[in-house]
């Protein structure tokens, strides 16, 4: 067990880091209104009149009249407080609009990320243990074809035999209740997933391969420890650690790309919120998904970081001698 | 998709002594149908039968005949001329999305890893938030600031793609700095900056080729994706990713045709340049092997 001063000082250096990353995120994504064409009260208003009241609200709540940085500070503290301002074309809390949505694309999420670690891992482990045989190609083959196939591809063509030509499921919407809605959601779910588990299908059969060539699986091989065990205790347990460095890099692409899966399948999530809020011009909701995603993104890839030196505790002796 | 890092992952911890096909017919076929590709975009005009933006109300839907090879759209337009003109825009987008970002990538990555020090720490750290920005979010960020059409799009994900090159190159050329040849040009009295450009760059660039050539499939898919959801290329201009965004009513009515070409062409071109981006990165480990 590492010391505990160790450990601290692990956890700190990441969380500082993810400070540090977030806060000049936000920077960026508020600054960006700025980089627009044209005064940013024209640009928020987008032609529309608006009441001499709403206009006051509007410079108020992006505090127009203010210097720049007291403008982002003012927002920072909003968006602190869960305060991410009013939409545009809906005249609404963004946290409301946002809240009532979070749902549909949190249930997406998890089950697009459960087919992608089971078909993934499995493929991957299967294809690696039968490294150059028929099942390695198949899978080589498999994830080759599905990495290229991009979730919107995969949308349609789902749509068509699945649920058209063959009625099993649902073309639209996100349905009522649990059950009904992960039936909405299957579609969607295995549109989202396929590139993803082709690529962690990909990274698992290359770091398996490389645990299993290292000598100390060979030792143990030698000394005549059951194959599964080696596989588990020694390659697997060892190969995770790139593998969820991956998949938390993964991440990314999977919120974003949940976006594209929701609209094809006019789901009423996050993603299609931040779609149709683009279209509108509505740069208040645009901006909220937007700082939504990136915190997601760097506060998963910090969960990742946190666990690595529990699956391998190596993590931490390059802590100890900084 | 911004699926683009595990493939640099995977580049690096690759392990490739089994190919998913036998044999080098699949790397010629991958060269062959992104030539086929590029020629339908240059001489679009010759090859495509019909104005792909001429409707015929009359005609639509229509199935594959001798007049229409792979048939009509929800407007009755060509799908065959759309596809060829399609791959114009579909092909120019990600070329210009690779250029800008290997240009910029390499200058950064190159900074970076040569002059190290307190420099490279803040380019890396850079670096680093750029990632937590996925190119396709980035993209849409930049459409609501600057309106519709492939331009914001383009420049988003050339910043957004950038940190995949720089990273990489700042890598290499880490690593470069050690060898002896770097140490033999420096001895001889080449200036730093000459050792760099004139000897250190030519010798990791197959490799910033490989990881180019992978990323131009995955450019492709987000420009593809911008155009789906009406956000990339504008109607009724032909783009591969808005004649699959138009199909959906067809779909929807049993007539998938029209989606399942450009989604043909979609795939077939991202599987040419990966096959080809993996085997070129292959052929460089054995060669340093």
């Amino acid at each position: 067990m590492a010391p505990a001063v160790t450990i601290l000082k692990y956890v700190g250096r990441r969380v500082l880091g993810v400070a540090i990353t977030l806060l000049a995120a936000s920077f960026l994504i508020f600054a960006s209104l700025y980089a627009a064409p044209g005064d940013p009260a024209d640009f928020l208003t987008q032609g529309r009149t608006l009441s001499p009241e709403a206009m006051a609200s509007l410079r108020e709540q992006y505090g127009l009249d203010d210097p720049f940085l007291v403008q982002y500070l003012h927002w920072l503290s909003g968006v602190l407080h869960g305060d991410f301002g009013t939409s545009f074309q809906f005249r609404d809390d963004v946290t409301t609009l946002i809240g009532a949505r979070l749902g549909t694309t949190l249930t997406l999420m998890v089950m697009a990320a459960v087919l992608i670690t089971v078909v993934g891992l499995t493929a991957g482990i299967v294809g690696s243990l039968n490294a150059g045989r028929a099942a390695d190609r198949l899978v080589l083959v498999m994830t080759t074809f599905l990495a290229a196939v991009p979730s919107f591809v995969a949308a349609i063509l789902l749509i068509s035999v699945f649920a058209v030509r063959l009625g099993w499921f649902p073309t639209f919407g996100g349905g009522e209740g649990l059950l009904d809605r992960i039936y909405h959601l299957t579609l969607p779910a295995v549109a989202l997933s396929l590139t993803f588990v082709a690529l962690v299908s990909r990274v698992t059969r290359s770091a398996m391969l490389e645990e299993l060539g290292r000598e100390h699986v060979e030792v143990a091989t030698s000394r005549g420890v059951p194959r599964s065990t080696v596989v588990r205790r020694h390659v697997l347990r060892n190969a995770l650690g790139p593998i969820l460095t991956v998949s938390g890099i993964l991440v990314a692409g999977l919120l974003v790309s949940s976006a594209i899966v929701e609209s094809a399948f006019g789901l009423s999530g996050l993603g299609s919120l931040l779609i149709q809020s683009v279209d509108k011009s509505d740069f208040p909701v645009v901006q909220a998904i937007t700082l939504i995603v990136v915190g997601a993104f760097v506060l998963v890839n910090l969960l990742v970081d946190l666990l690595q030196p529990l699956i391998d505790p190596r993590t931490l002796a390059g802590e100890a001698g900084r | 998709m911004t699926a683009l890092a595990p493939t640099a992952v995977v580049g690096r911890a690759r392990f490739a002594k089994v190919r998913a096909f036998g044999g080098d017919w699949i790397i010629w076929l991958s060269a062959g149908v992104l030539v086929l590709f590029a020629l339908a975009a240059v001489f679009a005009p010759l090859i495509a039968p019909y104005d792909p933006e001429a409707t015929d109300l009359r005609n639509v839907l229509a199935g594959p005949s001798g007049d229409h090879l792979l048939g009509t759209d929800q407007v009755g337009r060509d799908t065959f001329s759309r596809l060829v003109y399609g791959a114009r825009t579909s092909l120019v987008g990600p070329l210009a999305v690779v250029a800008a970002s290997t240009v910029l990538g390499v200058l950064v990555g190159l900074v970076a890893g040569w002059r190290g020090g307190r420099l490279d720490s803040v380019i890396s750290r850079v670096l680093d938030i750029m990632f937590a920005f996925p190119a396709l979010l980035l993209a849409i960020l930049a459409v609501t600031l600057f309106g519709k059409g492939l331009v914001a799009p383009i420049v988003a994900m050339s910043i957004a793609y950038t940190p995949f090159i720089a990273r990489q190159v700042r890598g290499l050329v880490i690593a470069s700095r050690s060898r002896p040849y770097v140490a033999a040009y420096t001895v001889q009295g080449f200036s730093p900056t000459d050792v760099a450009v004139r000897r250190v760059l030519p010798n990791i660039s197959p490799l910033i080729l490989a990881q180019a050539t992978v990323m131009f499939g995955y450019a492709l898919l987000d420009l593809a994706a911008m155009s789906f959801l009406g956000l990339g290329v504008q109607p009724p201009t032909s783009d591969w990713g808005s004649m699959i965004n138009d199909s959906r009513g067809a779909v929807l009515l049993g007539e998938p045709l029209t989606a399942v070409v450009p989604s043909v062409a979609v795939i077939v071109t991202v599987i040419a340049f990966n096959v080809l981006g993996e085997e070129l990165g292959d052929r460089i480990a054995r060669r340093d092997a």
